[in-house]
């Protein structure tokens, strides 16, 4: 049976919206690129209080307890405004591997932490090589892990390799981003807060966390795009005529609207399975990864082709969303990666059925 | 697994057979390709989707597309009526007579009746509305000439429907009568034109004064434009085409990629993989859309995103497949699942033209789906 978005679903994704197209977050990401966090960290309080931040912190510490689906609706509305910050890290991975550490990590640097991330207290953020290999946006966030897996697997089987360690770290080296509204940092473990093979299943399933919303991010980025390039299409006079009637324009942008259309549906379905714990959750997440990717990709490149030069420059928005796309792109496993684990999956002995 | 799709898939395990049947363009496979329909429509799984008393089971949405992931699962024969079932009985179940259901529908649903479409003109191709093709009023009906070719099925098939100019004064997209004609009546010429492949898929039909009763005008004359577009992107038409075909070949082509592939080459092995994540994608969308028609939503213009999506996807799946093959894949005839490549190939590559070319797509999701001046 296939699970769609619930009406209740569909609302808090339109209310974050609203919030958040009400608030000036571009500015907030102009400013926070130049190291002035407070209307952006303002913001994420915003969010915590809409209840973003507990969605994936179980009710036991605080939190909402809720569904994948529903940390995806709120990622994609994130990344459909282009918030700046560890989104994917802090409010979707994070929760969940504390949580499923909680047996075994006992370490006064996490005693709080959950409530205090559900709270909007805390932020956190991590680095999770080869996928992940820089912790990004370290410097905002109070919490900084180093999750590890065994260290003679390749990429592709990374997500299943049968040990792991996860650290609490400590940031070094700061690294700029493609999106100026980012900071990679190199770390290093300070403290192992747990090992073994129950940590590897945590790992793995971070690992699917955190493709899946930074999957929803690009989509989102990517929804922006369009409704940008055909805005500006819209508006743009040229030879008389506004640059959208223009039929080669008009293919592009459905081109880019055909690709988007098409991606959502792997998003969700990617959700639901890893709700469900299926078997299928892997190849599901890995495939939302690569659509989404390369619909938000293909997005970015018919904007900034539209919009033409006045796209290309700092003092329009749009390259908050390109470079944002480009950044993601690469983060959470590569496309060439998530390629490689779907057809493992495909091609495994008990390769799972349609879902 | 749910009892439909157990039903369904043990009937089709027992009765598909296990040699391809002859193209269904030659006069031996569409007798070979009728046969199968009845022997379906004896099973009551020829027409799932339809009411009861036409024949069908009154199957939801869901169920007729779980129907459609067995029947290209188990690699069943083409369907010979597909024109009359996707296109005219929607129409017939929208604006057609009761007296005209229940005598037209029964046959449809046995294959004792096939239906070709005739839409097409030499001169309207991408832009129907410029039929030029006449309905004259007559004495009891109309009397229809002019033109009509890409006439699917024609050459074989039994009957035809399509739009024909009953105002010659009207507007153009006005002024047309949606009409049903025997292409064994007196006055009507077909001639089958060779396909790209050797084929004869499809054909021109000369109408020369033509007479068709007044009973079989679908709706009101002068209003067949509104009747046939309201229908174009109808669920189980073309626009919300069944995902099965797209599902089966990518299962396939995993399985050729198992058998034929080289692991070193990252390249082919990416295509296959895009081509799995576009049958999954269009499937959980076509799932997705069911669920939301069966809530009571409608399909309009949306239905284009998925008329390109699809159409280029089937290209891209057998393109990848035939790629894989090799020298192989010219080969005519191969043994097996492999000989299945090329004629869903050259079946493929009419995706991108037919039902609306995808420029023409391109520009309604543009114009009407993303708000972009005309």
């Amino acid at each position: 049976m296939i699970v769609t978005r619930s009406p209740e679903q569909e609302q808090f994704g339109t209310s974050l919206h609203d919030m958040l197209a009400a608030a000036d977050v571009p500015g907030a990401a102009r400013r926070w690129a130049s190291g002035d966090w407070p209307d952006g960290l303002a913001l994420w309080r915003k969010l915590a209080g809409a209840g973003v931040t507990a969605l994936a912190v179980p009710e036991r510490w605080g939190g909402l307890g809720a569904s994948p689906l529903d940390t995806v609706v709120a990622c994609e509305e994130l990344g459909h405004h282009a918030l700046p910050g560890p989104i994917a890290e802090s409010v979707a991975v994070i929760p969940g591997l504390i949580a499923a550490l909680a047996d075994t990590a006992v370490s006064p640097a996490l005693s709080d932490a959950l409530p205090r991330l559900a709270a909007g207290d805390l932020i956190a953020t991590l680095a999770l090589p080869p996928w992940l290999p820089y912790a990004p946006d370290a410097d905002v966030a109070g919490l900084v892990l180093l999750a590890e897996t065994g260290t003679t697997e390749t990429h592709a089987e990374a997500g299943t390799a049968k040990d792991a360690v996860v650290w609490l770290a400590e940031p070094g080296a700061r690294h700029g981003s493609v999106d100026r509204a980012r900071s990679l940092f190199e770390v290093s473990g300070r403290e192992v807060l747990a090992r073994g093979p129950a940590v590897a299943d945590a790992v793995a399933h971070a690992l699917q966390a955190g493709a899946l919303a930074s999957a929803a991010q690009l989509l989102g980025a990517g929804r922006a795009l369009l409704a940008a390039g055909v805005r500006h299409a819209g508006q743009r006079i040229q030879f008389g005529r506004p640059v959208g009637a223009f039929q080669a324009v008009k293919h592009h942008l459905a081109d880019v609207a055909i690709g988007l259309e098409f991606a959502r549906p792997l998003l969700d379905a990617a959700a639901i399975a890893l709700a469900a714990g299926d078997r299928a959750a892997a190849r599901d997440t890995s495939a939302a990864k690569v659509a989404c990717t390369d619909a938000a990709r293909r997005a970015a490149r018919a904007a900034l082709q539209v919009h033409g030069a006045i796209g290309y420059t700092e003092e329009h928005d749009l390259h908050l969303w390109l470079m944002k796309v480009r950044a993601l792109a690469g983060t959470w496993g590569s496309q060439a990666e998530h390629r490689a684990r779907i057809m493992a999956e495909l091609t495994a002995p008990d390769a799972p059925p349609w879902s | 697994m749910n009892e439909f799709r157990a039903e369904v898939r043990d009937w089709l395990a027992a009765h598909v057979p296990a040699q391809p049947l002859p193209t269904v363009d030659t006069a031996a496979g569409f007798a070979a390709h009728r046969g199968w329909e009845r022997e379906l429509a004896a099973a009551r799984l020829s027409v799932v989707s339809w009411p009861p008393e036409y024949g069908g089971r009154g199957a939801s949405l869901l169920d007729w597309l779980v129907f459609e992931e067995e029947y290209y699962a188990a690699a069943a024969p083409v369907r010979v009526g597909q024109n009359g079932l996707f296109l005219l009985a929607p129409t017939l179940f929208a604006h057609g007579t009761t007296e005209q259901r229940d005598r037209l529908l029964p046959p449809m649903a046995r294959a004792d009746e096939v239906w070709a479409q005739a839409w097409s003109e030499p001169g309207a191709g991408s832009d129907l509305a410029a039929i030029r093709a006449t309905a004259a009023r007559a004495d009891g009906g109309w009397l229809l000439s002019g033109t009509k070719t890409w006439s699917t099925r024609a050459a074989f098939a039994d009957r035809a429907f399509g739009l024909f100019r009953s105002d010659p004064g009207a507007e153009r997209h006005r002024g047309l009568t949606y009409l049903l004609f025997d292409l064994r009546a007196e006055g009507v010429t077909v001639r089958p034109i060779r396909q790209l492949g050797g084929g004869t898929g499809f054909a021109e039909i000369f109408l020369d004064g033509v007479f068709v009763p007044d009973a079989d005008v679908v709706g009101v004359p002068g209003e067949g434009w509104r009747i046939a577009m309201s229908t174009a992107s109808h669920e189980r038409g073309l626009s919300l085409r069944s995902p099965g075909r797209f599902t089966a070949a990518a299962a396939r082509l995993v399985e050729l990629w198992r058998r034929a592939g080289d692991p070193a080459d990252t390249a082919m092995a990416n295509r296959v993989v895009d081509a799995w994540i576009g049958a999954q994608a269009y499937r959980r969308h076509t799932f997705e859309t069911a669920a939301r028609l069966a809530d009571g939503g409608t399909l309009g213009a949306e239905s284009s995103l998925g008329k390109v999506f699809w159409s280029e996807l089937d290209v891209a799946l057998h393109e990848t497949a035939l790629d894989l093959l090799g020298p192989l894949a010219e080969v005519d005839g191969l043994p097996g699942a492999d000989g299945r490549w090329l004629d869903g190939y050259l079946f493929a590559l009419a995706g991108p033209i037919y039902a609306g070319t995808n420029e023409i797509q391109r520009t309604v999701i543009a114009e009407r789906l993303l708000g972009l001046p005309r």
